[in-house]
């Protein structure tokens, strides 16, 4: 068990955004309040998952929203603390922790508040080892566990726990709906799972690779070294290209932000130019048209001087970028995991191939 | 019509005499601490003479308050939305220094709206006056009230205000549906900033009206604001908040009038920094993203400006060639080279390479043979660099230089089809505030209408405010129209946005 204190939630809030890949909301609200709650004196706790025992309950939480709305309502963590206490009357049995369902973004965040709310720890893991837009997309759904019950509230006092569905797309459906009627957007406790399930299928150490990666770019920054090396070291990464951005393309259909972004090659890639797409989060990177990473491989747009993560709703022309791109979780590279997560579950008609083969 | 536009800079108090569209006169006079003595002396010597129509005022004072945290009111921050949005109260992540001279206490009620315009839920008004209550016993003389997606429906920041007004009469009460959009921290601070605002802005478009009568100018005032517009003075001074940015706005401005181009790229070079910006259609482009503000996170429309340390007073390292950007500032008529000085500076550099004429050219005759060249060189560097981050697209764009040290601004750029000099340059922004119109806003959800009828519907009402607000109904012309379908919403609901703007009706 470990307790984070200030400058891990700082390091924390930088490295869920990098590992966002453009995606999952930024960490930005969650950060103050947990400057608040460590204030005023808060346990932020985090555990291996290794010291789960195999019939212990892990509540999965997360908040669901429109990005509109969040930036109006905010987030209170209460409320995911709500969500897994709706759980725990559901199923009449107490939670020994909570774990994120992504690391990636604001969700990274939102479970260490919740945790501090409920008086235990967050499991340091989580089902996507990144942010990805579907519920279907996740370690469980990979390793076909249960996708019910679900429990979600709002602010006013309505809660509801959807008992079964037929299968992962029926709960993404069914939860958006509920969602949608509490002013879009919710506090959500997804279907829980026993420590046994964490150890099996979650990617393990997720919150303190976010930590870390934050870490070694507030280390180089302050030293005013390059926080991109410092981000490729942390992370065992690759940069793809460096560059400026000279076109960007939105368009929202049925609730994802999708589109296109190009760049221009500066220094040593000159005359080249990257082409980027992204569903709420980056997918597919092609160099003068030949792809060279794809989803689930993390593709991360980063501010050139700063290392700063940008995303995919505020990416604008003349932005000088490096993208680079970091390993995925082993579960996605299998066969049944591409089926979830590859370039095909994007509507790209390609065969994934690791940017970092030989 | 004949206009007066002033721009009170940190310096210099510029002053430009306007009439049918053609510039009579600019003068300078050194700005005072007062604000109110520059601009008399200013006047004095533009002696704009009888039939003055307007005059338009752009100053920076208030933005400078919260810069300096000075002369600020202690405000008291109503929350209307709990029990959402309270785990985040108000003043959360302000500096210090600022919070403490400005946070009067936090009040949250429930109430407000979803994104659909129903109610969250409704508003607590007995809540509402228990605050009042404490807000009174406190002393309070101003207060912010930001409600649950107000920028869709106004409705309980109205009902709230009204309720602290009967008992707080003499306070100044900002909603901030009139002050920002989305995002409520941003939309609240930017409520906070401008209540603890409204006491100095008052007394201060009190004694520019004072200043302006004392010279026997019978005119209207007007003070500009961040988009390139002005407001009578009487609105002017309870929203301080929209002139946070009307410097660079107005020099933009100018520069299109003063060159009669509508799109370009604008660099005003002054003492310190150089300012780029792009106009389209005449104004400036304003920024989409977060604006701070002495550190205080707002979403105020402002111009999208990229600001670097160059300027005409910049530090010059004769070893490296380095420019800026410390500068010698206000300092440079005494310091530099050229003016009998020690300090070399991007001016020195400037007048060794020929490119203009001023001081004694023979104190920087025995700078070292290479070094004009190499610090030019730099210089071009960074102005390429930087046109080319304000460029929304690829492609050569013209470049308008204006400002003081718009001769740092080489002829032939990369990246740039010409660079144009206007005469009055190094007055642009006063031109800019002596040329500005009035501006109509509408931004609302419209249901069960096309797109063009939801256009025309948010358009007739932006032209009746803009005419409310003093314009001349026949010159009124759309300079923005954005729809954005709105999700989730039976009736095909879309959120409009419209702004219209002509020119001041004559009195």
């Amino acid at each position: 068990m470990r307790r984070l204190g200030p400058s891990d939630i700082e390091a924390l809030a930088t490295g869920a955004w990098i590992l966002g890949t453009g995606g999952g909301g930024s960490p930005y609200h969650a950060l103050l309040e947990l400057r608040r709650l460590l204030a005023q004196g808060a346990e932020i706790r985090v555990l291996d998952p290794a010291a789960l025992a195999d019939d212990d309950l892990v509540a999965v939480v997360s908040i669901q929203g429109a990005p509109l709305v969040i930036q109006e309502r905010l987030v209170d963590s209460r409320l995911i603390a709500r969500a897994v206490r709706v759980m725990e009357e559901h199923l009449g049995r107490r939670f020994r922790a909570v774990m994120p369902v992504e690391i990636g973004g604001m969700n990274g965040l939102q479970p260490l508040l919740a945790a501090a709310h409920l008086g235990i720890p967050a499991v340091d893991a989580d089902a996507m080892g990144r942010a990805f837009p579907e519920a279907q997309m996740t370690t469980f759904a990979v390793g076909a566990l249960s996708p019910a019950p679900l429990s979600t509230v709002d602010p006013r006092g309505n809660e509801a726990v959807v008992t079964r569905v037929a299968d992962w797309p029926w709960m993404e459906r069914l939860s958006r709906r509920i969602c949608t009627e509490f002013g879009s957007i919710a506090a959500t406790c997804k279907a829980p799972r026993t420590g046994a399930e964490v150890k099996r299928w979650a990617i393990a150490g997720t919150t303190s690779r976010a930590i870390a990666l934050g870490r070694a770019v507030h280390a180089a920054r302050a030293a005013h070294a390059d926080p991109i090396a410092a981000v490729l070291a942390a992370e065992r990464g690759r940069r793809l290209f460096a560059g400026k951005i000279v076109e960007v393309e939105r368009r929202t259909t049925t609730g994802f932000l999708r589109g296109r972004a190009e760049v221009e090659g500066l220094g040593e890639d000159r005359g080249a130019r990257l082409a980027l797409a992204f569903q709420n989060e980056w997918t597919l990177a092609a160099r003068d048209g030949e792809p060279c990473a794809m989803t689930p491989e993390l593709i991360c747009v980063l501010d050139s001087d700063s290392g700063e993560a940008i995303g995919t709703e505020t990416v604008r022309y003349g932005q000088r970028v490096t993208v680079i791109v970091l390993p995925a979780a082993e579960i996605f590279l299998t066969e049944r995991g591409l089926a979830h997560v590859g370039p095909r579950a994007f509507g790209h008609d390609l065969d994934f191939r690791s940017a970092f083969a030989a | 019509m004949r206009r007066i536009g002033i721009d009170v800079g940190g310096t210099n108090t510029d002053a430009v005499l306007i009439e049918a569209g053609r510039l009579l006169r600019s003068v300078k006079a050194p700005t005072t601490e007062d604000v109110t003595g520059g601009i008399v002396a200013a006047l004095q010597r533009l002696a704009p003479g009888p039939g003055v129509d307007a005059v338009m005022i752009g100053t920076t004072h208030f933005v400078n308050a919260v810069v300096q945290r000075r002369h600020l009111a202690r405000v008291g921050g109503l929350r209307i939305g709990a029990p959402a949005t309270v785990s985040l109260p108000a003043f959360t992540d302000w500096p210090e220094d600022l919070r403490a001279a400005v946070d009067g206490g936090f009040w949250a009620v429930a109430g407000g709206h979803d994104y659909d315009g129903r109610a969250f839920l409704p508003l607590d008004r007995a809540a509402v006056e228990a605050a009042g209550l404490e807000m009174r016993a406190r002393g309070l003389r101003a207060v912010a009230v930001t409600a649950l997606f107000s920028p869709l429906t106004g409705e309980h920041e109205r009902e709230a205000a009204e309720i602290l007004g009967r008992i707080l009469p003499d306070a100044a009460i900002t909603c901030s549906h009139e002050v920002g959009g989305i995002g409520l921290l941003e939309r609240e601070n930017g409520a906070l900033l401008n209540a603890a605002l409204v006491p100095l802005a008052a007394a201060t478009v009190r004694r520019f009206e004072a200043a302006i009568a004392a010279l026997g100018i019978a005119a209207p005032l007007y003070l500009t604001q961040n988009d390139g517009t002005v407001t009578d003075a009487r609105r002017a001074a309870r929203f301080p908040v929209f002139s946070f940015a009307c410097g660079p706005t107005n020099s933009m401005r100018g520069a299109a009038w003063l060159s009669g181009l509508r799109d370009a790229v604008v660099v005003d070079v002054g003492g310190t920094t150089a300012d780029f910006g792009h106009l389209r259609g005449g104004f400036p482009r304003e920024a989409n993203a977060v604006v701070q503000v002495g550190g205080v996170r707002t979403l105020f429309r402002m111009p999208d400006l990229v600001s670097i340390g160059l300027g005409g007073g910049s530090l010059v390292d004769a070893a490296t060639g380095e420019v800026g950007p410390r500068s010698v500032g206000y300092r440079l008529t005494s310091e530099a080279l050229v003016f009998g000085g020690e300090t070399l500076t991007a001016t020195d550099v400037a007048v060794a390479a020929g490119l203009v004429a001023l001081g004694d050219a023979a104190r920087v005759r025995d700078l070292p043979p290479d070094l004009p060249e190499r610090v030019m060189a730099r210089i071009r560097a960074r102005i390429e660099e930087h046109v080319d981050r304000v460029k929304t697209a690829a492609g050569d764009v013209t470049l308008i230089a204006v400002g003081g040290g718009a001769f740092l601004v080489p002829d032939r750029l990369a990246g740039v089809a010409r660079v144009l000099r206007v005469p009055h340059g190094d007055c642009a922004n006063a031109v800019g505030a002596a040329i500005a119109q009035v501006s109509g806003e509408v931004d609302q959800i419209y249901q069960g209408l096309s797109r063009e009828q939801a256009i025309a519907a948010a358009r007739r009402l932006a032209e009746a405010r803009a005419e409310a607000a003093g314009a001349a109904p026949g010159t009124l012309s759309l300079v923005e129209a954005e729809d954005m379908p709105v999700a989730y919403l039976p009736g095909n609901a879309m959120r409009v946005r419209v702004k219209v703007v002509g020119d001041i009706a004559a009195a």
